[in-house]
């Protein structure tokens, strides 16, 4: 039987919860509040309710609502930033740990649950770091937590606040070891009732001994000796097992279905129709998949897509939705002055998350109340989504975050999440769903593909005049936050419209502030909107112009969503500039910065891999053989949300266009590091997985369906791949806010690999991925 | 239906299921294991591996009927490796690497490692890349793991 965990029981206890509170119906871990107990709950945890469509403007005012000390001193934090693999569980224990001066044996963590976290919307964007390290949110919480129990030891000992000191929960007066007070002593089990103090002082960061160093993950025992819990392994008593059965086509619907084609199989308990929605639940896992292979449904043809050669062809053909980042409105005069004009068109592929564990959730849906054990990123969200899918009041539904397979953005978490809830709810029992590997890869909201249009001028001095950006990009769906359950798979099927998609042509000129707009704009230009500045360079002359297009296929963010795709096109062209003008590649890129922090990592990227100072390709190419490069290139993560510069060595087989990593080099500058090897562990994974993408990633379609659907026409670098060796500069810049750093490396990633195969070959390949026959087709396109 | 003894981890178990069920479903599901995971269900990934008759095995493809109960055919998960309390030395090496990020791919790669290693206790680089030529982790932690795979080929 699944129980609560102590932590999450310790939790209830806290907010004045007995066990008999919590635990109704059949010792399930089925909490089932009535109306008036949740609201008791939210009240006691200065959690509002949440309504559809919202997120909670309250949230976190309170103290009590982010910590709560126990009895025996020990510290409960609540979070709405969840550990989804990248090292965000420990890394927050150790900043509750530091803040309050207690060892982290001494400091349980719960993260999104929404009966008593914080209401945070989503683990997403490189933004829980950001959020929760600054002064703000949690951070703050501690820092005003440690300053509410030096007071309370203060006025309890009789000592002013300045000749206290916190260590290992206990508060002493400095000098005088006898008068000392425990945490549990002075607040044990009681409500702190204050609010989030504005002013409370964090810990310098010369002061850290928890935060700062390379704590290993508290996790990581369990998950390599098989005792973790994923939410793959949630079990519920009595639970059944579901099924969906998608539309054999995109765009096609449902006719009929035949419930006497499955009846008869062992297990069958129901087939589940809701619009275009189906769905089968059996006793078992493998019953449930037998039931949804034979089930005989009738479809609609699919409603045809655009062929997959031409996709980027057919994208700048689309009615779109214009947006101009800057327009200097000289453009045009300055690139009619250069000394030589340069274009270049790049072009990136629709790419998938790509889970390693097709997604799976666990509802338990009965009368007007249900719990979803769910693995998405969104906890709330996906709480008033389910909500209006299931017809129930949002106070009624707990969505409790249940670690699933990393997920790099929208996976099928929230639309698995959304298939189960429905299951369950049409049998009035709990039911467990896992997709298909089929089922998660043809439907999954999808990273971007793109097409980008460069145009650089230079001048008689090889200086950058102008440049001048434009791109296409399609738009389906993506997270349905609040209320948009239509921006995922299951939502369309049950009959929820995605988010409209509105034309708009010409764009309106820019206003407002200047917005990176997930580095749309490169980083060498000024970046300048109504006479302000925001850019991280020197270019003065710059127009950026992006239309969207409606989608084929759902669309959502895929770790660094369309700042990889801009970056990959930015620095690969800057490359073809200074190769242009026969500059290195290094000096060039900091010549057009202004921003130090951009140009440290370059310069500090470029000295630990002992950077060769001379234009690209390299001199004495030979045509044939093996050829070796390296190339650079960096990004200020949306504008100045993390800085990376990577250098990539690489081999280039000539004759097959295979192409071998040999070494990995990255300089990173997130700010004060809370973790060194949580940030190095983030990096590497980031690196590889964005050579992954580099290489061999594709999401690749017939005129009705998507068909790269397994391993093995989704290309991943295996584990046996020749793994280069990576070699990661952190940059511990403490003083300065601190910024995300798990989508940095993944963003330069191609645009390094590209430059790198140009300097080894003077070919370049401007299409991802770059498979060998197109690196081939490059080699063999060389004059 | 019918009634097919396993034994895993060292323990006899019978259970009631259609013997052309994969061994993967039986295992966590009626024997409620939390190591083997559902990947791909295709043979495709690793995540599935269990080790049987010291071979590691892709339980997704694998008909339990094909594993039961002759002795010797010993299924052994990466919970019957080891322990948190006292975990077997290659799961101390990627604890010691912190090789992982969500770690879901972590029993494919643990086993398929060990399961190689107890076979070939001296492997060049390259027979351990190609050991794990189809088997993989989405969060890319490749580097820790290699570090940790052959931390424990070093100490075995
Ligand atoms: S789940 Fe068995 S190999 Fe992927
Ligand atoms: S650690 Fe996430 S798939 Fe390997």
């Amino acid at each position: 039987m699944k129980k609560l965990t102590i932590d999450a029981r310790q939790a209830f206890a806290q907010a004045g919860f007995s066990r008999r509170d919590l635990l109704k119906g059949a010792g399930a871990l089925v909490v089932t509040f009535s109306t008036a107990s949740t609201a008791r709950l939210a009240d006691a945890l200065g959690v509002g309710q949440g309504q559809f469509g919202t997120q909670n403007a309250r949230v976190g005012a309170q103290l009590d609502s982010w910590i709560a000390i126990a009895a025996d001193g020990s510290v409960t934090a609540y979070t709405g930033k969840c550990e989804l693999g990248q090292g965000m569980y420990t890394v927050q224990m150790q900043l509750i740990a530091e803040e309050l001066s207690v060892p982290l044996s001494r400091v349980k963590l719960i993260q999104c649950d929404t009966s008593v976290t914080p209401d945070q919307g989503t683990t997403s964007g490189s933004q829980s770091t950001p959020t929760n390290f600054n002064e703000r949110n949690l951070a703050q919480a501690g820092a005003t937590a440690r300053e509410a129990l030096l007071r309370l030891a203060s006025e309890r000992l009789a000592v002013p606040v300045d000749r206290l000191a916190a260590s290992d929960g206990v508060i002493s007066a400095r000098g005088d070891g006898s008068k000392r007070v425990g945490y549990g002593d002075l607040i044990g089990g009681k409500r702190f009732n204050l609010a989030l103090s504005t002013t409370a002082k964090r810990k310098p960061a010369s002061e850290w001994t928890v935060l700062g160093k390379p704590v290993p993950r508290v996790d990581m025992p369990a998950m390599a000796t098989g005792q973790f819990e994923f939410v793959h392994n949630v079990r519920v008593p009595g639970m059944l097992h579901g099924r969906v059965v998608r539309p054999p086509a995109v765009g096609a619907t449902l006719v009929s279905v035949d419930e006497a084609s499955v009846r008869s199989l062992p297990g069958f308990v129901k087939v589940v129709v809701k619009k275009n929605f189906v769905g089968v639940v059996c006793e078992k896992p493998w019953q449930a998949i037998q039931a949804a292979q034979h089930l005989k449904a009738a479809w609609t043809p699919g409603a045809g897509l655009p062929a997959h050669r031409d996709f980027h062809g057919f994208m700048r053909r689309q009615p779109s939705r214009d947006a101009l980042l800057v327009n200097s409105k000289d453009v045009d005069q300055q690139l009619a002055r250069a000394a030589s004009v340069i274009t270049a068109t790049y072009l990136y592929p629709y790419q998938m998350h790509g889970s390693m564990g097709s997604s799976c959730a666990v509802a338990d849906v009965r009368g007007d109340r249900a719990t979803i054990w769910s693995p998405t990123q969104s906890a709330y969200p996906v709480r008033s989504g389910a909500a209006m899918i299931l017809g129930l009041a949002p106070e009624n539904v707990r969505v409790v975050f249940t670690r699933g397979s990393g997920c790099y953005g929208i996976n099928g978490a929230d639309t698995v999440s959304f298939d189960a809830a429905v299951l369950s709810q049409a049998v009035g029992k709990p039911v467990r769903v896992q997709l298909s590997r089929k089922d998660e890869m043809a439907w999954e909201n999808y990273g971007l593909a793109y097409v980008i249009d460069q145009r650089i001028g230079v001048g008689a001095d090889g200086a950058i005049l102008a440049w001048d950006y434009e791109a296409w990009s399609p738009t389906r769906g993506g997270r349905p936050g609040y209320d948009r359950p239509g921006n995922v798979v299951t939502g369309m099927l049950l009959g929820y419209e995605p988010q409209p998609f509105a034309p708009r042509t010409p764009a309106p000129e820019p206003g407002g502030r200047f917005n990176n707009n997930s580095n749309a704009a490169p980083s060498y230009v000024t970046g300048c909107v109504a006479g302000r500045c925001g850019g991280a360079g020197i270019v003065k002359s710059e127009r950026v112009l992006s239309h969207t297009i409606a989608s084929p296929f759902f669309t959502g963010p895929l770790r660094s969503p369309s700042r990889l795709q801009n970056t990959f096109a930015h620095e690969c062209f800057i490359d073809e500039v200074a190769a242009h003008v026969r500059a290195d590649p290094v000096a060039y890129r900091v010549r057009h910065l202004s921003d130090a922090r951009l140009r440290a990592v370059v310069t500090r990227a470029a000295e630990a891999a002992q950077w060769e100072a001379r234009p690209s390709p390299r001199p004495n190419l030979s045509r044939t053989g093996v050829a070796r490069g390296r190339g650079i290139a960096c990004v200020a993560y949306e504008g100045d949300n993390g800085y990376s510069a990577m250098v990539a060595d690489v081999d280039v087989d000539q004759a097959t266009g295979a192409v071998t990593l040999k070494r990995l080099v990255i300089a990173q500058d997130c700010g004060p590091i809370s973790n060194p090897d949580g940030m190095k562990n983030q990096i590497e994974g980031g690196a590889l997985q964005g050579m992954s993408r580099a290489l061999g990633e594709e999401v690749t379609w017939d005129d009705q369906k998507v068909t790269s659907v397994d391993w093995r026409t989704y290309r991943s670098l295996p584990l046996g791949f020749a793994v280069p060796v990576v070699e990661s500069v952190l940059i511990n810049r403490t003083g300065v806010e601190a910024t995300g750093s798990g989508e940095t490396a993944i963003t330069i990633a191609a645009a390094a690999l590209g430059n790198a195969i140009f300097d080894a070959t003077g070919a370049r390949v401007r299409q991802v991925p770059f498979t060998p026959d197109r690196v081939k087709a490059a080699l063999d396109a060389r004059t | 239906m019918a009634a097919i003894t396993l034994n895993v981890n060292g323990r006899a178990h019978t259970v009631d299921v259609d013997p052309a069920t994969p061994l993967l479903y039986v295992l966590s599901d009626d024997l409620a294991l939390n190591g083997p995971k559902f990947g791909c269900g295709l043979g495709q990934c690793g995540a599935c591996t269990v080790i049987v008759r010291g071979r590691a095995v892709r339980s997704c493809v694998t008909p339990v009927s094909t594993v039961a109960g002759a002795p010797g055919a010993d299924i052994m998960t990466l919970e019957g490796l080891g322990t948190v309390e006292r975990p077997h030395p290659i799961q101390q090496a990627f604890i010691d690497e912190q090789a992982a990020q969500c770690g879901f791919c972590l029993n494919g790669v643990i086993l398929t490692a060990k399961a190689f290693l107890d076979q070939n206790p001296k492997p060049s680089d390259a027979q351990i890349s190609q050991s794990l030529a189809t088997t993989l982790c989405r969060c890319f932690a490749h580097t820790r793991m290699l570090r940790a795979i052959k931390r424990y080929a070093g100490r075995a």
